[in-house]
């Protein structure tokens, strides 16, 4: 079975105890929250503050918008070959009022987003190298009562 | 307007844009060299030249504004170089009208060019992962057309925008260009061609995405003292009023390219702060300066980096209220014979991207717009212009024209 490797050090869970979640950072004098985490310094330019600590950031959130990449990308993008089409969206996290972009799971087009709908954080392949599988954040769609 | 925050556009000039292969200083020499003579100024009567970089060909573009004075001969002109990504051209005209401003030149020479690969535009190489840039490419597939259709899906969920509104973005700014002769597409473009063109990044088309092009513009810019001896004491025919060079105001809440998030609101808590979209602040801080609103405007020369991406510019440059691009559109106000034609040259679309000449490329437009000289793309009794452009990590881009 391929192991799997987080395709960027520190950005999030791989959820081996509980569920996956983006690591954030959160400013210990002003509570503003940054993703990827900030470890030197506040966005916050009334703020001075130097000490952050590292949080798991909300793992459910809101469309704010979507598109999908019908072309390839080019590297450093690894694409699987044949080249499958997928879906982006950039979600809106209300506890941390900020809007985190990720791939869309496979199998989901444009047809089946909204902005607004409701969407959760898993872990994905991203790329296979070897017995290694590099993986990911993604967004899959919750499936609500009135279907999505 | 008092004297002290104006310069002079003495010349404009370009090398046409397209896709021709050669080293982009040509480009740079031929456009400067096409100002300095719009000017009817000698190469030595330059004390400052301000050089917009290109990243794409070797050590910043040879770290351009040395370049490009090598390549008109040295003449011990002073020099400054800079790059603000697609704002590096109005980060080069506002070092320069700096240095006028200042009394310390009185003639300045503006300069971007740029050679451009094929096909999307992918950062630059190697194995960086503390590069935003490098990252969302590798970890998303995020390409610049990614960014562009989060904005125009949103508008159409928002607001009703249709795929044809798009189209007709692009059918109008094609229609702008058919006479533009430094504009590399001069065909006129239908909304079926447009919609029967490759869906990329969904809900944008082939069509309604800008290309990468090679190209070069210039301009001359001097005190307004010294434009009055060189025209025999009358009046400079075109003045730069302004020039926004701004950050955004934390927190941003839009997400843009490269960046995988926003800025977080929360230390703001429910009243909000000063912060917000970044684009709609770019244009306030140059009508501030310049002491216009937009219902001063003639003209207006927006980055259409998409065709649905104009229509939020609408918005953000003040022509109409949030939500109000579709109708205004619709209307033909942003025509050519409507109130306030939006990219009488043809755009982006038109043109294509060649980065640090873009920003340049407007103000040109606007210069030949305000002289009366834009053969027909002319906005009839023109007197006020703006441009508007946005550079990737957070750069700024606004100039106002005026005659």
């Amino acid at each position: 079975m391929a192991t799997r490797v987080p395709a960027v050090e520190g950005w999030f869970t791989l959820g081996e105890e509980g569920a996956p979640a983006l690591l954030g950072s959160r400013c210990a004098g002003c509570g503003t929250y940054a993703f990827p985490a900030e470890a030197s310094f506040c966005r916050n330019p009334d703020c001075d503050g130097q000490e952050f600590e590292t949080v798991e950031l909300s793992r459910r959130g809101r469309i704010w918008s979507y598109t999908d990449a019908r072309y390839q990308p080019p590297p450093p993008y690894l694409a699987a070959d044949p080249y499958v089409p997928f879906c982006l969206a950039a979600v809106e996290l209300a506890a941390e009022k900020l809007v985190v972009m990720g791939q869309v799971v496979g199998g989901v087009t444009v047809d089946d987003l909204r902005v607004g709908d409701e969407v959760e954080l898993v872990i994905d392949t991203l790329y296979g190298e070897g017995d290694q599988d590099f993986v990911v954040w993604k967004w899959r769609p919750v499936a609500g009562p009135a279907g999505g | 307007m008092p004297d002290d925050k104006r310069v002079a556009v003495l010349g404009a000039g370009m090398h046409p844009w397209g896709k021709w292969g050669r080293p982009f200083v040509e480009y740079g020499l031929v456009a400067a060299r096409e100002a300095l003579a719009d000017a009817g100024l000698a190469w030595r009567d330059v004390e400052f030249v301000s050089g917009a970089d290109t990243i794409r060909n070797g050590y910043p573009g040879f770290v351009a504004g040395a370049t490009f004075a090598q390549a008109l001969g040295w003449t011990g002109a002073r020099v400054s170089s800079c790059y603000a990504a697609c704002a590096s051209g109005a980060a080069a005209i506002a070092s320069a009208r700096a240095q006028i401003l200042a009394g310390l030149c009185d003639v300045a020479l503006v300069v971007g060019a740029d050679t451009t690969p094929k096909g999307f535009f992918a950062p630059v190489g190697g194995d960086r992962k503390d590069d935003p840039d490098w990252l969302r490419f590798h970890l998303l597939g995020a390409t610049n057309p990614t960014y562009f259709a989060l904005y125009a899906r949103r508008r159409m969920d928002r607001f009703g925008a249709t795929e044809e509104d798009f189209a007709q973005v692009k059918v109008k700014n094609a229609r702008h260009g058919q006479a533009n002769p430094n504009a590399r597409y001069r065909g006129e473009v239908t909304v079926d061609e447009v919609l029967a063109s490759p869906m990329v990044a969904d809900p944008l088309r082939l069509l309604e995405i800008c290309a990468t092009s090679d190209g070069g513009a210039a301009v001359v810019l001097a005190s307004m003292e010294f434009a009055r001896r060189h025209g025999g004491g009358a009046e400079p025919t075109v003045t730069i009023n302004a020039v926004s060079t701004v950050t955004p105001a934390f927190p941003n809440t839009v997400i843009e390219m490269p960046n995988f998030s926003t800025d977080s609101a929360v230390a703001l808590g429910a009243a909000g702060g000063d912060g917000g979209a970044f684009r709609p602040s770019i244009t306030a801080a140059a009508y501030a300066e310049a002491g216009i609103g937009p219902e001063d405007l003639d003209l207006a020369e927006v980055y259409d980096l998409s065709a649905a991406l104009e229509l939020d510019w609408y918005e953000d440059i003040g022509l109409c209220g949030e939500g109000e691009g579709e109708k205004l559109l619709r209307d033909g106000v942003t025509a050519l014979g409507g109130r306030v034609p939006v990219n009488p040259s043809g755009g982006l679309s038109c043109f294509g991207e060649a980065i640090p000449a873009q920003a340049i490329a407007q103000v040109c437009e606007c210069v030949w717009q305000l002289r009366g000289a834009a053969t027909g793309r002319q906005v009839e009794g023109a007197r006020v212009a703006v441009t508007a452009n946005q550079g990737l990590f957070g750069h700024g881009s606004s100039v106002v024209l005026a005659r």
